[in-house]
């Protein structure tokens, strides 16, 4: 992208613009949101064709789609205990849909849709939205004594209550935020490495060996980027998990 | 940032295609996708309970089979150790009896051969005197030539005879 420019431009890959020609252009049709379009299609892909052949033992694909059902059945129930079970196919869809657009952005020419803080910030708010209904389904009114820790002296209370309720707003923030950044980070990283590479390459022959550090630089970021990506999409899966837990069981 | 710039309407449409992107992807993986996988597992784990249930019936019935089959060995044993026990009483009882009865055949055989030998000998001592006397006459006649009394030699015979005996 910025192999052409005499400077580095970082952040231009961030930049949305409409895809599938006219059409796309006339609904405003990202091209993010055609990753998403994508990362959906092979999530079901994997889901439909792994289980296709209904085999007592599973082949290597069946054997991938049953341990991404087992692993994220097993984290409801341990998280969220028994009636967390019909949460499962959110917290799936969650957790895959997050995994699959990281990892679908480290591939060249595409695009990282949990790059953005609009897309990260909607599901965190969908989370906490969530979360705020079932509390409230459940619970009813007793939900409101969620911001008052048992047990704690009454005198406290101007301070406890507005602090318990900040950091239950503030979790929809960290929530878009960590993964946000996360996912920038790493790819201005790639950006600011390659083009340096490029940059240095046009410099001659000793240009050529010095671009050999950003390029080992770049490969190594491989690696821990796709730890990334794995991680980060855990890490949200789990947090909404913790906070559903909160809501069925309150403290 | 482009992800900060707010006046940029694909923003605002990137977030409207999420929500009917995720929607439709939750609800094709809740109603349809997730179920399937679900239905495969569930199968396997009723699959895998049934073998279960009848390995274990099946090694109840073995556990059967080999208690009846100890006991009927443990009872074979003991019947067959009886059996032997009386086969051999009864070929003890038989060879006693068979024994004593040749014990006394042969003490009645010891008996009379004895008797027949207590008479050949009285009758050889009987003879043996007889000879001897006759002997002595003779050699005694031809000794001092004159015939001797006949009631002499045979005193003396005895009287050596009864000598010699004792």
């Amino acid at each position: 992208m910025a192999a052409g420019e005499p400077s580095i431009d970082a952040l231009g890959q961030f930049k949305l613009h409409t895809t599938l020609g006219p059409i796309g252009a006339s609904v405003n049709f990202t091209q993010s949101n055609l990753l998403m379009v994508i990362a959906s299609g092979l999530i079901l892909a994997l889901l439909y064709y792994g289980a296709r052949p209904r085999a007592i033992v599973p082949g290597r694909l069946q054997a991938a789609a049953e341990l991404s059902y087992d692993f994220i059945y097993n984290m409801v129930s341990e998280q969220i205990g028994h009636e967390g079970r019909k949460f499962f196919p959110f917290v799936f869809t969650l957790f895959f849909f997050i995994l699959f657009g990281n990892l679908l952005g480290l591939l060249p020419f595409s695009f990282t849709y949990t790059s953005h803080i609009a897309v990260t910030a909607a599901l965190a708010i969908l989370v906490i939205v969530l979360v705020t209904v079932v509390a409230l389904a459940i619970h009813g009114l007793h939900f409101f004594s969620y911001f008052w820790p048992s047990g704690a002296p009454i005198a406290l209370a101007p301070i406890i209550v507005p602090v318990e309720i900040i950091s239950y707003l503030s979790r929809p923030v960290s929530l878009s935020i960590r993964l946000f950044a996360n996912m920038v980070a790493g790819h201005v990283m790639f950006e600011v490495f390659a083009t340096f590479m490029v940059m240095m390459a046009g410099a001659g022959v000793i240009g050529y060996a010095g671009a050999i550090g950003p390029l080992a630089l770049n490969v190594i970021l491989m690696g821990f980027e796709l730890l990334v990506a794995g991680l980060q999409a855990y890490v949200f899966a789990v947090l909404t998990c913790i906070y559903l837990h909160d809501a069925v069981h309150l403290h | 940032m482009p992800q900060l710039d707010f006046g940029n309407p694909l923003l605002l449409a990137q977030v409207v295609w999420l929500g009917i992107i995720f929607l439709v992807l939750y609800l094709l993986l809740s109603r349809w996708a997730l179920p399937q996988v679900g239905a495969v597992l569930a199968h396997r784990a009723e699959t895998i309970a049934a073998d279960l249930d009848v390995a274990r019936r099946a090694k109840e019935e073995a556990d059967a089979a080999v208690a009846e089959l100890t006991r009927a060995t443990r009872e074979a044993h003991a019947g067959a150790q009886a059996e032997i026990a009386a086969a051999v009483a009864a070929a003890k009882a038989k060879t006693d009896a068979e024994s004593a009865d040749l014990n006394a055949k042969l003490d009645a055989q010891i008996a009379a051969a004895e008797e027949r030998i207590a008479v050949a000998r009285t009758s050889a001592l009987g003879a043996l005197e007889q000879v001897a006397v006759e002997t002595a006459r003779e050699v005694v006649g031809r000794l001092i030539g004159s015939s001797l009394d006949p009631a002499l030699v045979p005193q003396a015979v005895a009287g050596v005879l009864a000598a010699r005996a004792k």
